[in-house]
């Protein structure tokens, strides 16, 4: 009876403890199992990425030798030749140029789409569906289709080589997406808070300024951060309005280097895109939470 | 002086009307209820006395100005929002003094007053905390202290205590009510307008309860009157809980038909009627002002019970009389615990609580010589 008593219970013990040795076995395959598949899948799609980095350090002839992206005789040459460029400038001018643009471009955006967006989602006013509507049909209008026209405006205003034509029209909220995401935004947020701040006696730019601001900061970095890398990337606004090398932003200057040597040298035009991409990546890590944040508010709860 | 006055007092919402020119005279000092069932545009009213919906036609006066087109911050009023409205990115401190600092007032006098409602709402040991560190009990109270601290003249309520559980609700009723109480012994200015749906709050808080239905006033009284003179058929049946039993009756001489069952009103109620008193009347009798009557006895309901409630002290009976329910509430005495549902049972009306109403106007015409 003891004997009984006593052997069942271990019995069922070993049991369970099988059973549960199977599924932590289970549990591990499964996870090196995704594990080792994410992992590899991101290596494909960073490869180029790392590649890139790795080969901006090596010398120009062991650039295309092989796939591999660990250096054999790592150099900086890349570096400082490519800093120093084929110009009269270094290539610290070009990222000057660029700030110049991308600055204004940011401040303006972040301005004036608050105050557009404001307006479209917390006031009633004539036309307002209908400006609304056009706004959202600028926003389905190819870019390519506006350069033409916009080229002889800018030139007849005298802009042509100058910054002004890359950031002004931004700065009167010209990029209607934008304008559309803090509408959104705005949407989904109470107007409590607002109509309390003019009962403690605000006027309407005071509650843009004290309430709806500090709310709609997640969405505003969002904003910003993509106001940020497009200019950064952007290639075509400047070839088609900047001449003068002295002018050029780091995008265009990327290029400068492959059109004027004669046999390229690989690892100086790698050296740069490294910089070039650099501020990009360095702010999106920085502001990566609030980016996410205010992408996803605005379009899920919108 | 802050008297609140409003003149045909109209709203329009392209095509849909929703205030119907209401006059409105709150007085100095006085806590003034606006209630009514949802859609009856209490929040509406408010929020034109707050200007922030456009007033369509009529005039809001606060004191001796009148404030139809000045914005919110200019009528000299403030306002406690059901959902607090509080600002979610400024501390405790700052959202209680954002007005003042507006105002560009003095450091220290903001200092001082910041410390001075706190102290009334016992708030200080949040005043470094962020709204999404409070509960919903200590959010309403920096809500409250937030149109405290700017001494207006006139106090708005947007239905502040709907977002706070039954127990919560009922301290903070008692609270709101004792400050209203101490600005007032204080000599300060405290005349409040409260919106509510939840007729406890109004009868328990209102110096006078405003009863509204589908953007018009039905009465004007103090929860006394209002409760014992309904002006009409809807204030009876939207003031009380449970709410008055309301019955189709034909009045014939002194004679009340409902159905089959006569009802012979005596002298007193007779008296009351007033001289155009209609045939066809809607008779109300509260569930409280019925007495569970023997069979020998006249003057009384005959009707089935359908359900009893037994609540301790008292007893609901529902009861169908003439196919309609009537809820009679009676002390546990008077009713045998032993009679199951399904049996007769026989209601006494205390005619001195007996109301009559015109069943096409609603109006009481019982209310006669009472006036």
């Amino acid at each position: 009876m003891t004997d009984h008593a006593l052997s069942t219970p271990l019995s069922v013990d070993r049991e369970a403890e099988q059973i549960l040795k199977a599924q932590r076995r289970r549990q591990i395959i499964s996870a090196t199992l995704r594990y080792g598949v994410l992992f590899s899948v991101g290596l494909v799609m960073l490869y180029p990425l790392i590649w890139l980095i790795g080969a901006s350090f090596k010398p120009n002839s062991e650039i295309f030798a092989g796939a591999g992206f660990i250096p054999h005789e790592g150099t900086v040459a890349g570096y400082v030749n490519g800093w120093q460029t084929s110009t009269p400038y270094t290539f610290g001018r070009f990222f000057w140029n660029t700030f110049l643009i991308v600055i204004p471009k940011i401040i303006g955006t972040a301005i004036s789409c608050t105050a557009v967006a404001y307006g479209f989602a917390r006031f009633d006013f004539p036309g307002k569906k209908i400006l609304f509507a056009s706004l959202i049909a600028t926003l389905l209008l190819p870019n390519v289709v506006t350069r033409i026209p916009q080229y002889l405006l800018f030139r007849d205003l005298g802009w042509l080589d100058s910054f002004l034509p890359l950031w002004v029209p931004s700065a009167f909220a010209g990029d209607a997406f934008f304008v559309f995401m803090l509408v959104q935004f705005l949407r989904a947020i109470p107007r409590d808070m607002e109509e309390a701040a003019r009962v403690d006696g605000a006027s309407t730019w005071q509650v843009l300024l004290f309430i709806v601001v500090p709310l709609l900061t997640p969405a505003l970095i969002s904003v910003c951060l993509f106001q940020f890398m497009w200019t950064m990337n952007d290639f075509l606004g400047p070839l088609i309005y900047i001449s003068s090398v002295d002018k050029f932003p780091v995008s265009l200057a990327l290029k400068l280097s492959i059109d004027t040597t004669e046999a390229f040298e690989w690892n100086r035009i790698l050296a740069m895109s490294v910089l070039t991409i650099m501020p990009a990546l360095i702010v999106f890590f920085v502001a990566q939470k609030y980016f996410i944040e205010g992408i996803s508010a605005g379009g899920v709860k919108g | 002086m802050a008297r609140l006055q409003l003149r045909n007092l109209e709203k329009d919402y392209g095509g849909f009307k929703a205030v119907h020119g209401i006059n409105l005279d709150v007085n100095d000092g006085e806590f003034m209820v606006l209630v009514g069932p949802s859609g009856c545009a209490k929040s509406t009213t408010l929020r034109m006395i707050a200007g922030l919906e456009r007033v369509t036609g009529g005039e809001i006066r606060i004191g001796d100005n009148l404030v139809n087109d000045k914005a919110p911050g200019e009528r000299g009023i403030a306002m406690v929002f059901q959902n607090y409205a509080l600002y979610p990115h400024m501390k405790v401190r700052k959202n209680l003094s954002f007005g003042l600092r507006l105002k560009r007032r003095p450091k220290d006098e903001i200092e001082q007053a910041t410390r001075d409602v706190s102290n009334i709402l016992e708030i200080g040991d949040y005043l470094e905390r962020l709204p999404k560190q409070l509960s919903g009990g200590q959010a309403q109270r920096v809500a409250v202290g937030r149109a405290l601290i700017k001494k207006p003249q006139v106090f708005l309520f947007d239905e502040p205590l709907s977002n706070l559980d039954a127990k919560l609700r009922a301290s903070m009723r008692v609270r709101i009510t004792d400050l209203h109480k101490q600005l007032k012994a204080d000599g300060l200015q405290s005349t409040v307008v409260y919106v509510t749906h939840d007729q406890t709050e109004a009868m328990t808080m209102g110096d006078r309860i405003c009863v509204m239905k589908e953007g018009r006033i039905m009465q004007v009284a103090d929860p006394v009157t209002l409760y014992n003179r309904p002006a009409n058929a809807f204030v009876a049946g939207f003031i009380g809980s449970p709410e008055m039993n309301l019955l189709d009756a034909e009045l014939a001489d002194t004679t009340l038909s409902i159905g089959s069952q006569r009802l012979l009103l005596g002298s007193d109620v007779m008296a009351r009627l007033s001289q155009t008193a209609a045939k066809r009347l809607t008779l109300g009798v509260r569930p409280q002002h019925f007495r569970v009557a023997s069979p020998e006895e006249t003057g009384t309901l005959a009707g089935k019970v359908s359900h009893v409630e037994f609540m301790g002290h008292e007893v609901y009976l529902y009861v169908k009389v003439e196919g309609c329910q009537v809820i009679a509430v009676v002390p546990s005495a008077q009713y045998d615990r032993s009679k199951i549902s399904g049996d007769t049972v026989y209601l006494a009306p205390q005619s001195e609580n007996i109301h009559l109403f015109d069943r096409m106007s609603g109006e009481n015409i019982s209310l006669a010589k009472l006036d």
